[in-house]
């Protein structure tokens, strides 16, 4: 049990008019740890939303520099930031927003090789990866792990998400079983994507962690939520393991493997 | 043949529907741009073709989305 002062007894006053959150739940969100991984255009949404709320511990993983070209979407991001590196960026505006959280940085791009050791302090991990190399490689480690965590995945108009507790709710290759081969499904960077669905999807993403860690609601275990922002039709599909599922099934993955990173362009139609 | 398909009734003259045939009558432009779930489970890609619909089933695209960054 920890006491709140003064002060952040009003900062996060509206959550502990949440009957379903409370004192109670607000602690939970102070001593939590929360993995994400990618400071882009998810990232950039889930980030702020979580320094917001005070989740205690956040990890932040990216390799990366902020490009001009990102600034579209990645919120966190600023023009006088272009060329920083990603993370030092992001941990500026989450101690503006929240001094109270603490913000840890990875300036790493994740693989086979070091994930396993970055995802082991944190009670949940968010996806805001931006290919299906890291896509699959973020399950498989949650999985081996046993570390809930959201996937989000955004093209165009387009987002979807799931929450997965592993080998309790379906995974991300239950569904998706493997990457499709390279060149096949286009990236964002090749097909482009309307920046405020990035927002869309990492608020959802977002709201998904906090559920998890206060135990409001139901998160999207066993369902795949999707949306398409130019109708604004959201669709919940409901999903169940597959039992000979290649990484969570029986004969399930017991180490990682990287995946081979894929072609970035569409295939010309015909 | 009647089925379900991404939530949505619908009526297909065909008597006998794979996996496959139905993704391209949905004009789902590469079969490997999505994953096929059929009612509960998923079928995989190798067997589309020698997959049949029966009436009342409930199938879904789902498609692979990448992005993130």
């Amino acid at each position: 049990m920890r006491d709140f002062n003064e002060e952040e007894l009003e900062r996060y006053s509206r959550h502990i008019l949440l009957q379903d959150v409370g004192i109670e739940g607000q602690e939970k969100i102070c001593a939590a740890k929360v993995l994400v991984i990618g400071a882009g255009g998810l990232g950039s949404p889930i980030a702020y939303y979580l320094a917001a709320a005070g989740v205690g511990t956040i990890g932040i993983a990216d390799g990366d520099v902020v490009d001009v070209s990102n600034l579209q979407r990645q919120i966190i991001h600023t023009t006088a930031e272009v060329g920083a590196p990603k993370v030092e960026s992001a941990k500026r505006k989450m101690l503006a927003i929240n001094p109270g959280v603490t913000v840890d940085t990875y300036r790493m791009m994740l693989d086979a090789s070091n994930i396993l050791e970055v995802v082991a302090p944190y009670d949940f991990v968010i996806d805001g990866t931006d290919n299906f190399a890291a896509k699959f490689l973020v399950n498989d480690a949650c999985v081996l792990a046993g570390k809930p965590f959201s996937h989000g995945g955004i093209l165009r108009f387009t987002g979807q998400t799931m929450t997965v507790r592993p080998r309790e709710s379906a995974c991300y290759a239950c569904v998706f079983d493997r990457p499709p081969p390279a060149g096949v499904v286009p990236t964002c960077a090749s097909a482009g994507v309307l920046g405020a669905v990035a927002g869309m999807l990492g608020a959802i993403q977002a709201a998904e962690a906090l559920k998890f860690i206060t135990g409001a609601g139901e998160p999207l275990y066993d369902a795949l939520l999707s949306f398409d922002a130019r109708t604004m039709d959201f669709r919940k599909t409901r999903l169940a393991r597959a039992p000979g599922c290649r990484v969570c099934g029986d004969a399930g993955i017991v180490s990682l493997q990287d995946y081979e990173p894929a072609a970035c362009d569409l295939k010309p139609a015909g | 043949m009647k089925l379900i398909v991404n939530g949505d009734d619908k009526t297909f003259a065909e008597e006998k529907l794979s996996v496959a045939a139905l993704l391209k009558l949905q004009s789902v432009e590469y079969a490997d741009m999505v994953s096929v779930q059929l009612n509960e489970g998923f079928v995989r890609r190798p067997d589309y073709d020698a997959t049949f619909l029966k009436e009342g089933d409930t199938v879904n695209f789902l498609y692979f989305m990448g992005g993130g960054r």
